[in-house]
This record gives structure tokens, C-alpha cells and sequence, in this order.
């Protein structure tokens, strides 16, 4: 049971991440902008965050770090996509290329440096809880931060003015901007928002997770991320448990290959991409729900004035 | 967007398209002068040496050690030789490529220091007979190209002695790269290793289908804890293993360099490899005209590897038997795979008394008993 258990924290420690960075996009997706560059985020905070926590110690430095990285790249994505109305699919891959190559570069003398260790980081009384305890309560904080922000956003899309706002301009930019809105300004905001969540995941892989610096560390959490989005249909609570679910196959099939299970660990390594496409594309198979949730001007640039 | 700022972008674009271009062609002209004039300058003019790594130089791991290598190449050489290193080349069409262009700009030899090189180093070796061609851990050679390995197998196994008196809970854990028969030998070697001192063993085998991928290493470790493995040991080139043993409390080895940095509680020892030896002796039959196509494997004997670093909390009993094993190593006496060995369905591998030779050591395709689950089909 107490392995069950273990199993469980371990998926739910592994999702975080892409659970992070998933709901960053979320945001920008729905405010019509889609940013394929995640990966070349991350990777950017990751670096980012590494080199601050190595030379500050400070962990809370190094997410605000991360965060501020992904969020000044996302900036120049946005201004590059909503100002001059660049083709969104390719600049989002430049990005992530550009990404890719810059943290590489900036990272050289970062590689074999290692952070002080911090042991394992659990809810003191409350990770006493058989089963539950081992489960829940033994995470790292950020986690949690993964509930929080998703229950915020949640809040926000949902139950505020300003996120209506955000899923009008997602929907129909031109009518938004016909009432008076600022539909630029409104989806650079969403922008940057979902880029600090990105770098924020991306810091989190480097310091805690990994933790070490090292070129490609994100290995495509950024772009499973992207699909997360994709297949989850836009609700933040899906994005979550998608994110879970992978992190938990993930897990599963180390844990399968341990107990000597007789399949081979090549198909074993495409288990948790194969079961997360399943299972989300089977909550999603209504048509009419997906054409609902999906933001109608998704990659569409606007053109104010024409 | 406006005309004019429409405009403004295009020529923006076109202006850093041909200052590019000019700037690469600037480039492409200085190496071009470069050949041309080193022959008129100082003669003997440098041999040209190049490695290319699987991972970054800066792993603290596998390619770390080739690097140090390398460095003891140029500081016995000096201005004899010129050397260069391309890192994170991929296993694959890629790494043709590179090769390819490593031999027409005029290295004399080429050192691919990852199994997965093999196939791609083979096909340039034929098209480059002047060139001579290193491959290391690999099994396929040429005329001109030949092949080098280590016997990581004899430090797992030492590292095993180690594990079997520490593990608590007499489950040890391996984190895997590919199933390839080195890592299945070195598998093989750590078990047989522990159940020399402590029969009861067993190990976990978990794979992760890449020599380098640090958060996939370091959920792999935690995987192997979270089914009760105290000790792990790994094949894998980072020092995310390490580091997750320490998190929580456990123990496990340094692999290809000293890791006793990345795990201070957690580090037992360290199984490093020392490649200055081989390469020098490469350049030196290189220089001398001697070089020829073979398979060289050294181990222990000639210092190409060793186990270092022993962990103070190791008892001393366990530090004697790594020592006389070290020693019957280095005089030839002592030899890992000596019979009864069997394999994990029951099979006898080996007789009674029977010591292993290459042939049986480069063919091993089965886990020993001891070894939980079965070895994944392919490459």
C-alpha cells in the first residue's frame, strides 16, 4: 500500500511541471495566442533559475527569476506576434529553437555546478497520515502552487469580469475591439502571464526537480505541455489532471520495469504519451463541447482597423 | 501593420540576411587561408586528433572523463598536436555527418566515444582510408578503424562487495541506459559482486532508454527507492542518481568521474575510467606508424579503471575484499565471472571453476539469477 502511495506522490511530483507550464498556455490560448515557443521558455527560466539559485541559495529568488526570464521572452514573442502580426506557428518555433540554443550557450558554465541539497520537503503532523500522508502531503510547495493556480485561473476565466474580457478577446477579437477594448494590450498581458507560468515550471525542473543544469533538461515537457492544452480543451482542471496523469504513467512504467514485468521498456517508455492522448481525447470526443471550448481565434492575427 | 513599418521590416530582414551572409563567407575565407599557410610555417606541422562525446564535456560523467583524456593528450603532445571535440552529438544519422566533416578538415584520427557511433563511424571509415578511426565499447572495425573498450564490469563488481554489506533491505537498484550486453555485464558483475558477500541479494533493473536525461534518471532512482532499494548504481551519465539517493536517505555510486561531491552521505565510491593512458598510446602508434586494426580492452590491470573514493562508513571487512580483489585483478589471478553462474530462469551459464574469456563476456544476453524481470528485446 505504502508503495501505492509513494507511486502516487512520485506522479503527482513529476506533473507538476507540465501541469505549470500547461496552464500558462492555457492563458495564452485563451486570448487567441498560441505559443509554441514553451519549450525555448522553459528552458530560458530553467537556466535562468539555476544560476541564481546557485549563486543566491534562495530558492524563492530562483522561481521569481525563472518566472521574470519566461515572462521577458514571452514579451518579445507577444510584441513580435500581436504588433507586427508575424505568423504565430513560426515565431512560437523560433522561439523555442532560439530557446533551445541561447540557454544552451548561457548555461556552459553552469553544467557540474550543484545546488545545496534540501531533502525531501513534506507537511509537518499531516505526512504522518497512513497512505494519505505519504500521497499528499509530501511535496514540494510548488505542488500546491500548481492547485492554487489552478484554482485561480479557474476563478478568474470563470468568475470575473477581466477573464471574460480575456475569453472574448479569445473568441472574437474583432467584436471586443468594437467595444472598446484593448484587444492588443489585454492578449500581450495573457502573454506574459502564461510566459512567467512557463518559466516558473522551467525553474522548478532545474532547482528542485532535476536538480542540475544541463543543455535540453526540459527534454520536451514544454511541447507535451502544448498538447496537454490541446487535448484538455482549454479547462484548467483537465490540464491538471493530464499533467498528473503522465507524470503517473511516467512513474508506472519505472515502477512496471522494476517489478520485472515482461514488456519490453521501449513500449513501456511510450505508455504515459499514448494513455494521456487517450484518456483526454475520450473526455473530449463530443464535437460540439470542442468546438465550444476551443477559442475561435486561435493563431489568427488581429488587425485593428481593417 | 502599417506599410511603412511593413516596409521598415523587410529591409530590417534583407539588411541582416547579407550582412550575414557576408559575415560567413568572411569566416569561410579565414579557414580556407589557414591550411595554406601552416604548411609554409613550422614543419612538423600538428597532427590533427578529434573526439566527439554523446553528452556535454560538462556531465561530471562519461564524456567528462574522454575530456580529461583528450587534455592528457595535449599535455604530453604539446604543439605535436592539435586537437578538437564536438559534444552532444547524437547517436544516428547526425553523428555520420559530423564524423564525415571531422575527416575533411583534416583530422588524422577520429575518437567516437559512444557505442551508438558505430554504425555511422563504420560508413565514413570507408570513405576516408587515410584517416584512422577509434571507436569505443562497440564491436564493428575496419582497416582503419579499431576499437576500444574498458571493463566497467570489474569495477560493478566491486562496487556490488560494497552494496551487499551496506543494503539494509537487500534490495539493490540499477538504473539502466540501454539494454546493451556492456550494461547487462556490468549488471551481471554488480549482482554477482553482492551476492558474494550476501547471498540474499536481489536487483531491480529499471530502464530509461538514454545515456544522459537527468530528470529521467533522477525519477527513475526514485522509482527503484520507492520499491525498497537502499543501494543503486547506475549506467547512466549524470549525477541526477546520486543526488536522488541522497535526497532521501540512500546510497549509491559515482559513475565514469569522482561524484563524491554531487552525495556526500550518499556516496559509496566511485567507478571512474582513466582514458589518458589509451589515447596517448593511440597517438603514439599513430605517430609512429604502428597503429593497426584491433580491439583493445583494458581494465583494472592497466589502470584504465578503477574504484575510488570508498565511503569511510563502508566496514573494513568490505574495504579488504575490494583491495584483494583489486589486486588479484592487476596480477591476472582474480577474474569476475567465474563459475557456477547461472542466469535468472535457471539456466547454467558457466560450470563449476570455469573462468569467463571475452568471447563469453562480450555475448552475455541473460541477467543472473538474482536479477528481477527480463532483459527488453532490442538495441
Amino acid at each position: 500500500m505504502n508503495e501505492l502511495a509513494l507511486l502516487l506522490a512520485a506522479a503527482i511530483a513529476s506533473g507538476t511541471p507540465v501541469a505549470l507550464a500547461g496552464l500558462g498556455l492555457l492563458l495564452n490560448e485563451r486570448a487567441g495566442v498560441l505559443n509554441l515557443g514553451a519549450e525555448g521558455l522553459m528552458l530560458m527560466a530553467a537556466v535562468t533559475g539555476f544560476a541564481v539559485a546557485f549563486n543566491t541559495g534562495s530558492d524563492g529568488w530562483a522561481f521569481a527569476a525563472g518566472a521574470a526570464a519566461g515572462a521577458l521572452a514571452a514579451a518579445v514573442f507577444g510584441w513580435l506576434v500581436i504588433w507586427l502580426n508575424t505568423n504565430q506557428y513560426a515565431t512560437g518555433l523560433a522561439l523555442s529553437l532560439f530557446g533551445a540554443g541561447f540557454s544552451a550557450f548561457v548555461g556552459v558554465g553552469l553544467v557540474g555546478k550543484k545546488l545545496e541539497d534540501r531533502g525531501l520537503s513534506e507537511v509537518p503532523g499531516l505526512a504522518e497520515i497512513p497512505f494519505v500522508g505519504p500521497m499528499l502531503f509530501q511535496q514540494h510547495p510548488m505542488a500546491y502552487m500548481a492547485l492554487v493556480v489552478m484554482g485561480g485561473m479557474v476563478w478568474f476565466l470563470y468568475r470575473t469580469r477581466a477573464g471574460l474580457v480575456l475569453r472574448s478577446v479569445g473568441e472574437s477579437p474583432e467584436s471586443a475591439h468594437a467595444l472598446g477594448y484593448p484587444v492588443r494590450l489585454i492578449r500581450l498581458a495573457a502573454v506574459v502571464a502564461g510566459g512567467a507560468l512557463c518559466g516558473v515550471a522551467g525553474a522548478f525542473l532545474s532547482v528542485v526537480y532535476a536538480p542540475m543544469w544541463v543543455e535540453g533538461l526540459v527534454a520536451g515537457r514544454g511541447w507535451i505541455a502544448l498538447a496537454l492544452t490541446t487535448f484538455a480543451t482549454w479547462r484548467p482542471a483537465r490540464v491538471l489532471l493530464g499533467a498528473y496523469l503522465f507524470g503517473g504513467v511516467t512513474m508506472l512504467q519505472f515502477h512496471l520495469q522494476g517489478e520485472g514485468v515482461q514488456v519490453a521498456s521501449q513500449l513501456l517508455a511510450m505508455l504515459p504519451y499514448l494513455s494521456t492522448i487517450l484518456v483526454l481525447v475520450l473526455i473530449s470526443r463530443n464535437a460540439i463541447w470542442l468546438r465550444v471550448n476551443m477559442p475561435a481565434s486561435l493563431g489568427r492575427p488581429f488587425h485593428p482597423g481593417h | 501593420m502599417t506599410l511603412r513599418s511593413k516596409r521598415t521590416l523587410i529591409q530590417l530582414a534583407a539588411l541582416s540576411l547579407v550582412s550575414t551572409t557576408l559575415a560567413l563567407s568572411g569566416c569561410g575565407k579565414k579557414e580556407e587561408a589557414k591550411p595554406a599557410a601552416a604548411p609554409a610555417a613550422a614543419k612538423p606541422e600538428p597532427i590533427k586528433a578529434a573526439w566527439i562525446y554523446v553528452g556535454p564535456v560538462g556531465d561530471a560523467g562519461w564524456s567528462y572523463a574522454h575530456d580529461l583524456g583528450r587534455k592528457a593528450v595535449e599535455a604530453k603532445f604539446g604543439d605535436g598536436v592539435k586537437t578538437s571535440i564536438v559534444e552532444k552529438v547524437p547517436e544516428g544519422a547526425d553523428a555520420e555527418r559530423v564524423i564525415r566533416d571531422l575527416a575533411q578538415q583534416g583530422n588524422k584520427i577520429i575518437f567516437a566515444t559512444s557505442f551508438g557511433y558505430m554504425d555511422a563511424m563504420l560508413k565514413v571509415a570507408g570513405e576516408f582510408p587515410d584517416v584512422k578511426f577509434e571507436h569505443a565499447t562497440g564491436y564493428k572495425t575496419a582497416p582503419n578503424m579499431r576499437i576500444y573498450d574498458a571493463s566497467f564490469y570489474q569495477d560493478t563488481y566491486m562496487a556490488g562487495v560494497i552494496a551487499g554489506t551496506m543494503t539494509k533491505t537487500n534490495t539493490l537498484g540499477f538504473v539502466g541506459s540501454f539494454p546493451i550486453p556492456e550494461v547487462l555485464r556490468n549488471i551481471n558483475a554488480f549482482t554477482l559482486g553482492a551476492q558474494s558477500v550476501n547471498p540474499k541479494i536481489k536487483t531491480k533493473v529499471v530502464w530509461v532508454n538514454t545515456w544522459f536525461d537527468p530528470p529521467k534518471e533522477s525519477e527513475a532512482a526514485q522509482s527503484l527507492i520507492n520499491q525498497g532499494a537502499d543501494v543503486l548504481l547506475q549506467n547512466t551519465d549524470s549525477t541526477a542518481v546520486l543526488q536522488t539517493a541522497e535526497k532521501n536517505g540512500k546510497y549509491a555510486f559515482g559513475w565514469d568521474s569522482d561524484m563524491s561531491a554531487f552525495g556526500p552521505k550518499a556516496h559509496l565510491a566511485s567507478a571512474v575510467v582513466n582514458w589518458g593512458p589509451y589515447y596517448i598510446k593511440a597517438m603514439e602508434e599513430l605517430k609512429a606508424g604502428t597503429w593497426k586494426t584491433e580491439r583493445t580492452v583494458w581494465g583494472v590491470k592497466e589502470g584504465l579503471n578503477d574504484l575510488i573514493k570508498i565511503n569511510d562508513v563502508v566496514p573494513e571487512a568490505a574495504k579488504k575484499k575490494v583491495e584483494t580483489i583489486k589486486a588479484g585483478l592487476k596480477d591476472g589471478s582474480f577474474e569476475v565471472f567465474t563459475g557456477p553462474v547461472v542466469d535468472n530462469t535457471g539456466k547454467e551459464r558457466l560450470p563449476k571453476d570455469a573462468k569467463a574469456d571475452q568471447a563469453w563476456r562480450d555475448k552475455i544476453d541473460f541477467y543472473v539469477k538474482g536479477v528481477e524481470g527480463k532483459i527488453p528485446s532490442g538495441k
